[in-house]
């Protein structure tokens, strides 16, 4: 394999934009199948869930320790977020990178309160005596909300990483390929987020 | 400092396995020491392990596997000794704290560590070859996918020397696999290494999947595909489906582990039941993600060596994606004994049987694939004529197993055993073997020699049956599974039948590597100039042997299913082309092996509890998958006139050889 | 006798392998059985298998033959390269699985519920023998609520008596079974499985734990004794009340500690309801199946 390396300015000087077009097809199929993955992920861990939601073990139920108003405000948060990046996605159409990083960054102040606001809840969960080793309802419970919010912790990562890229390089093909998965990601954690809300908090405190 | 590690913690007084760390420890020095006289280590980083090429991955894949084969057959032939002796009152030379390590290490080995790897590295060699492709759909992801394998073998191989492996059996059930029952480290080293190694094989699923969808020849339809390559894709299809169920598994176990949480612990409202079906949610599918690949290899090689079409094509590739659909909907067979009541254990049961009609189908299909054919006895139709021989037996007793009544009295048996090695011997491994000999010259460019590969074949068969008749008789005399010694003194004779026929099987396993030496010996003897040695059917016999890096100088177009036999008989298989274009290529990088480097250290780590290291780990890790994600420098194009001289000579020597 | 479900031809074969079994002189556990449900599953396993030989044989004897006729070095076959569709060969190859399956299937579901260890024995006279099995850290404890007795590693019950076993763990997961009698069924803590069995000739036969549970796992073995009458059972009962030893908390916690190889062990009296109480501690008052058997019921729907 000694071929010399032709750099990167000859590669897209040449005619070969077809390639190009179609290697980002691909890698935004791939990411959406890699996501479907990760929705069978959270379905088992919502179907431990559901097995184990009535097992109390003693302690607490969800409508003993969950604050409905609380978990609504962490919704609404997130659900703007969802907008905001909306909101990105269509100005990066329009090619300037401005606008696409000040909604990146108040998607991610967003995602940033959501997920303080969650380390609060387990916090003052833990301190009241009801951590995750109380009973099994309350492991299941911490694990599936806990999974969420690790994906939402990635995602932040991932919008940081975006914002720098976008900053350095503009909008171009590799940017706006990154903006599409990372849209696919930021959106389909709102999805999750949303039967999180409805399977643990809304049925939990019924 | 060191968490739970100490230097307690290697086994010196175990002779059986400070000999065997002192083997691999002076293999592997040797080995270096060879690398670095030969100065190879340059070529060694070059060539192949910052490589991104789908061939030379596979390869290393396949080189893992065989590795892992004498791993865990040396764990094989130590159970069977130790069985064939422990009776009536004797112990044998195994005590059960390492008895019970040797059969969990053989199971995970055998499934997650040599057939997993062996069927990813087929799939890697061959699947863009056949569909006329470059190389896979993300380069960079496949190499990646290997070294975080890579990292969950080296786990795996870890605790051999370090510690100590789960006492569990090879689906670690809970509660025995929680803290309360298991609190050492062995469960820790079987979580990870599967962990690590699971999320390698969940990306290869995907790579695969968008490969075979999106990067097909022009005229390549689905229904046009190469039959493994159709096998390869229901296969990665079950991969992704099944793999997060195992991800998902093993990290509540661990929660159950690491932070006293109760998902499946016996108080507090676990539920070890919900384990029990969520390892077989995964657990049944991955039985035929290993074994689909596997009738795909029977199917390339029956039609090739009978010079004729695969029979039922379309029949195929239904039976296929039925069974890849069913193996979803009949885990529960694995646990009639739970007491799941009489509607329950009957429909998972007639699910279970209902996937032996396309199997059926299938073994038909090859049947009438050899009938009005000519039949060429190679090694590869040798496996496969064992296979259809064996597997129907095994698909027998399956069937058998599938009645929950009879299960009743035959699970966990050694007939249980008998079973599943009938059909993963005789399907699996026979079907990779056979995919071995006949793509080893595609990979190499030179054929395997046949005569030691035909002792090699009837070694394996001949042991095979040996080893494993005595255990469905045993089965039917109540012996049951994980037995370090029993008092019986009926079943010694069958075991010590068994124990030879391990031996026999030995004898198989080193005419295999015998055949690997010699063949690369006489390698200028059995030179593959053509780059089609057996008269091939399908795509990636219509490139030299060995590929150039680049695959095809041109992509072909494709007109018929045969593709390639289909060119030869319109005689355009070998043309030379008017004139060449550069060729866009992935560059080799280092990033997968530096990321699944610094996992292996946080695997080591979580382990061990040594929480500093782990941070380290996460963060490195976390580190070069952010170089990565800026690195812009990762492809170049490959000049024409580079392509032209690589073809010409290829298409010269061809002229030589004629 | 129970009533058997299959026609008398597959009966007398179903003997005539069983036979065969016996003449080649080894104790077959499972071909050789020692109760009513052990023979309709050595009857049905018998008939599943003569079922799929219908397939099974065919197959291998045309691997035979095709590759042999077909032989590259045999120039007088015929040669179809381009030959690979028949729809008659095609319906042939999914029509007889199919039929056979069909036929099978239909006993499979019969006898997953005529086989169901939960149900209790019918066609007998005799009230049912209940006995209550705990699996330990690696031994048997039965408990018989009736005569307010509890062995270790041995079982004695009469020959003819449908024995209804009650199961549970105090540890981790064991599958109760004494293979010369028939079914298994899965020990695990905090839930209770049944297993309806019966023996039809007085003897003693082995019992195991079918399900690996640690390291005293191979010496997890107890003697389940078929007495011959409800007389000899009683002595066997009174000889038991004479022991010295009593089950009480101490002695249960002292029993429950891990062991290997233990002995048997009769003791005269047992804590009243210690059997449900084991089960108890497990549910700390939440779960909401109280037996294995709905449990899974609710999880097969789950998945």
């Amino acid at each position: 394999m000694s071929t010399e390396a032709l750099n990167q300015h000859d590669a897209h000087a040449s005619g070969h934009e077809h390639e190009h077009h179609d290697a980002s097809d691909a890698k935004v199929l791939g990411f959406w199948v890699y996501l479907m993955t990760d929705c069978i992920l959270f379905a088992t861990v919502f179907a431990t869930f559901a097995v184990l939601a009535n097992s109390y073990a003693g302690g607490p139920t969800g409508a003993d320790i969950f604050e409905l108003p609380f978990v609504l405000v962490e919704t609404m948060i997130l659900l703007v977020s969802s907008f905001t990046f909306g909101m990105a996605s269509i100005a990066s159409h329009k090619g300037d990178s401005a606008p696409v990083l000040r909604w990146l960054a108040i998607t991610a102040l967003l995602g940033l309160s959501f997920i303080i606001m969650e380390i609060y809840e387990f916090h003052h969960l833990i301190v009241e005596g009801y951590g995750p080793d109380r009973s099994a309802f309350l492991s299941a419970f911490f694990t599936l909300v806990g999974t969420h919010g690790l994906h939402v912790t990635c995602g932040l990562i991932w919008l940081v990483v975006m914002m720098v890229q976008i900053k350095k390089n503009g909008l171009n093909t590799a940017n706006n390929t990154r903006m599409m998965n990372l849209s696919l990601f930021w959106h389909f954690l709102d999805i999750i987020w949303i039967f999180v809300f409805t399977v643990v908090y809304l049925l939990g405190t019924l | 400092m060191f968490g739970k590690l100490t230097l307690e913690a290697i086994p010196y007084h175990e002779p059986i396995i400070m000999g065997a760390m002192g083997f691999i420890v002076l293999g592997g020095l040797a080995l270096v020491a060879a690398i670095t006289y030969f100065r190879k280590w340059g070529y060694l980083w070059h060539e192949w392990l910052t490589s991104v090429d789908h061939k030379r991955l596979g390869v290393m894949y396949i080189i893992v596997a065989m590795v892992m084969l004498l791993r865990g057959f040396s764990d094989a032939i130590m159970m069977r000794t130790q069985q064939a002796i422990a009776t009536g009152g004797a112990e044998g030379y195994l005590p059960p704290h390492h008895y019970d390590q040797i059969f969990t290490a053989h199971g995970v080995i055998m499934i997650f560590f040599m057939a997993m790897p062996f069927m990813i590295g087929l799939m890697n060699i061959v699947v863009p070859l056949q569909i006329g492709a470059r190389d896979v759909a993300f380069p960079f992801l496949n190499s990646l996918s290997f070294w975080l394998f890579f990292a969950g073998v080296v786990l795996v191989n870890l605790s051999l020397g370090v510690g100590e492996f789960a006492k569990t059996g090879w689906l670690a059930y809970p509660p025995l696999s929680g803290i309360k029952f298991s609190p050492g480290v062995g469960v820790d080293y079987y979580i990870w290494s599967l962990q690590i190694s699971g999320i390698g094989t969940l990306l290869t699923g995907v790579n695969f999947f968008i490969t075979i969808l999106k990067m097909r020849a022009p005229g390549m339809s689905l229904m046009k595909m190469p039959i493994f390559t159709w096998t390869a894709l229901i296969t990665n299809i079950l991969i992704m489906a099944a793999f997060p169920i195992l991800t998902a598994t093993l990290g509540l176990l661990t929660l159950d582990r690491y932070l006293g949480m109760h998902f499946f612990t016996n108080d507090l409202g676990g539920n070890m039941m919900m384990y029990v079906n969520l390892i077989w949610a995964w657990g049944h599918p991955e039985v035929y993600i290993l074994v689909l690949p596997a009738f795909g290899i029977f199917s390339e090689v029956t039609a090739t060596f009978s010079s004729k079409r695969l029979f039922g094509y379309t029949s195929m590739v239904y039976a296929t994606a039925a069974i890849g659909f069913l193996s979803f909907i009949v885990w529960l067979h694995h646990f009639f004994t739970m007491g799941a009541g009489g509607n329950v254990n009957a429909f998972f049961g007639i699910a279970t049987m209902v996937i032996s009609i396309p199997t059926g189908v299938k073994i038909f299909n090859w049947l009438f694939t050899m009938y009005q054919g000519r039949v060429r006895f190679t090694t590869p139709i040798l496996w496969t004529l064992g296979f259809l021989v064996t597997f129907t037996i095994g698909g027998m007793t399956g069937v058998l197993l599938a009645v929950p009544g009879a299960d009743f009295v035959l699970h966990n048996s050694l007939f249980l055993i008998a079973h599943f090695h009938n059909v993963i011997i005789g399907g699996v491994v026979f079907g990779y073997i056979a995919g071995f000999v006949y793509w080893f010259p595609k990979a190499f460019g030179f054929t395997l020699n046949e005569r030691i590969g035909k002792y090699s074949f009837w070694c394996w068969l001949v042991g095979f049956y040996l080893a494993f008749m005595p255990l469905y008789v045993l089965g039917f005399m109540g012996m049951t599974r994980r037995l370090n010694h029993y008092d019986n003194p009926e079943w010694q004779a069958y075991l010590i039948v068994a124990a030879i026929g391990a031996v026999v099987i030995a004898f198989g396993i080193f005419f295999q590597l015998l055949q690997i030496v010699v063949s690369i010996r006489q390698r200028d003897k059995n030179r593959d100039v053509t780059g089609d040695p057996w008269g091939g059917r399908t795509l990636e016999w219509s490139t030299s042997s060995p590929p150039p890096f680049y695959n095809f100088a041109h992509t072909p177009v494709i007109k018929e299913r045969d593709a390639f036999w289909d060119m030869k008989e319109n005689k355009d298989a070998y043309s030379k082309p008017k004139g060449f274009q550069k060729i866009h290529m992935p560059k080799n990088t280092a990033a997968g092996l530096i990321i699944s480097a610094f996992s292996l250290v946080m695997g080591f780590a979580l382990i061990w509890h040594i929480w500093w290291l782990a941070i380290v780990g996460l963060a490195g890790g976390l580190v070069a998958v952010l170089a990565r994600m800026f690195n812009e420098d990762i492809d170049y194009y490959v000049p024409a006139e580079e392509v032209e001289r690589i073809e010409s000579e290829h298409l010269k020597n061809m002229a030589n050889q004629a | 006798m129970r009533k058997s479900s299959y026609p008398d031809f597959f009966k007398k074969l179903a003997l005539l392998a069983g036979t065969a079994a016996l003449l080649s002189g080894c104790d077959s556990a499972i071909l050789d059985p020692k109760g009513p449900i052990g023979v309709e599953q050595r009857n049905l396993i018998v008939i599943a298998v003569l079922l799929m030989l219908i397939v099974v044989i065919p197959a291998i004897v045309m691997t035979v033959l095709f590759a042999w006729k077909y032989r590259a070095s045999n120039k007088d076959a015929t040669y179809s390269p381009n030959w690979s569709h028949s729809n008659k060969i095609e319906a042939v190859v999914w029509g007889i699985p199919c039929v056979i399956i069909l036929v099978l299937a239909t006993i499979t579901w019969k006898t997953s519920h005529s086989l169901d260890p939960f149900k209790a024995l019918e066609g007998y006279d005799e009230e049912p023998l209940t006995i209550e099995v705990v699996a330990l850290d690696w031994k048997w404890l039965f408990i018989y609520p009736e005569q307010q007795i509890a062995t270790v590693n041995e079982v004695a019950f009469p020959a003819n008596v449908p024995i209804e076993f009650q199961v549970t763990s105090d540890t981790v997961m064991n599958s109760f079974f004494i293979p010369h009698l028939g079914s298994q069924i899965y020990a695990m803590a905090g839930m209770q499985t049944e297993v309806n069995l019966l023996a039809s000739e007085p003897g003693d036969y082995p019992g195991i734990s079918a399900q690996y549970s640690g390291s005293g796992f191979s010496g997890m073995k107890f003697n389940a004794r078929a007495l011959d009458s409800r007389e000899q059972f009683q002595a066997w009962v009174n000889q038991v009340q004479q022991s010295p030893k009593q089950l009480n908390q101490s002695a249960y916690d002292k029993l429950a500690k891990p062991s290997e190889d233990a002995p048997v062990e009769y003791y005269s009296t047992v804590i009243p309801n210690l059997f449900t109480s084991i089960i108890h501690k497990y549910m700390g008052g939440a779960m909401q199946a109280g037996s294995g058997h709905e449990g899974m019921q609710h999880h097969g729907a789950e998945e």
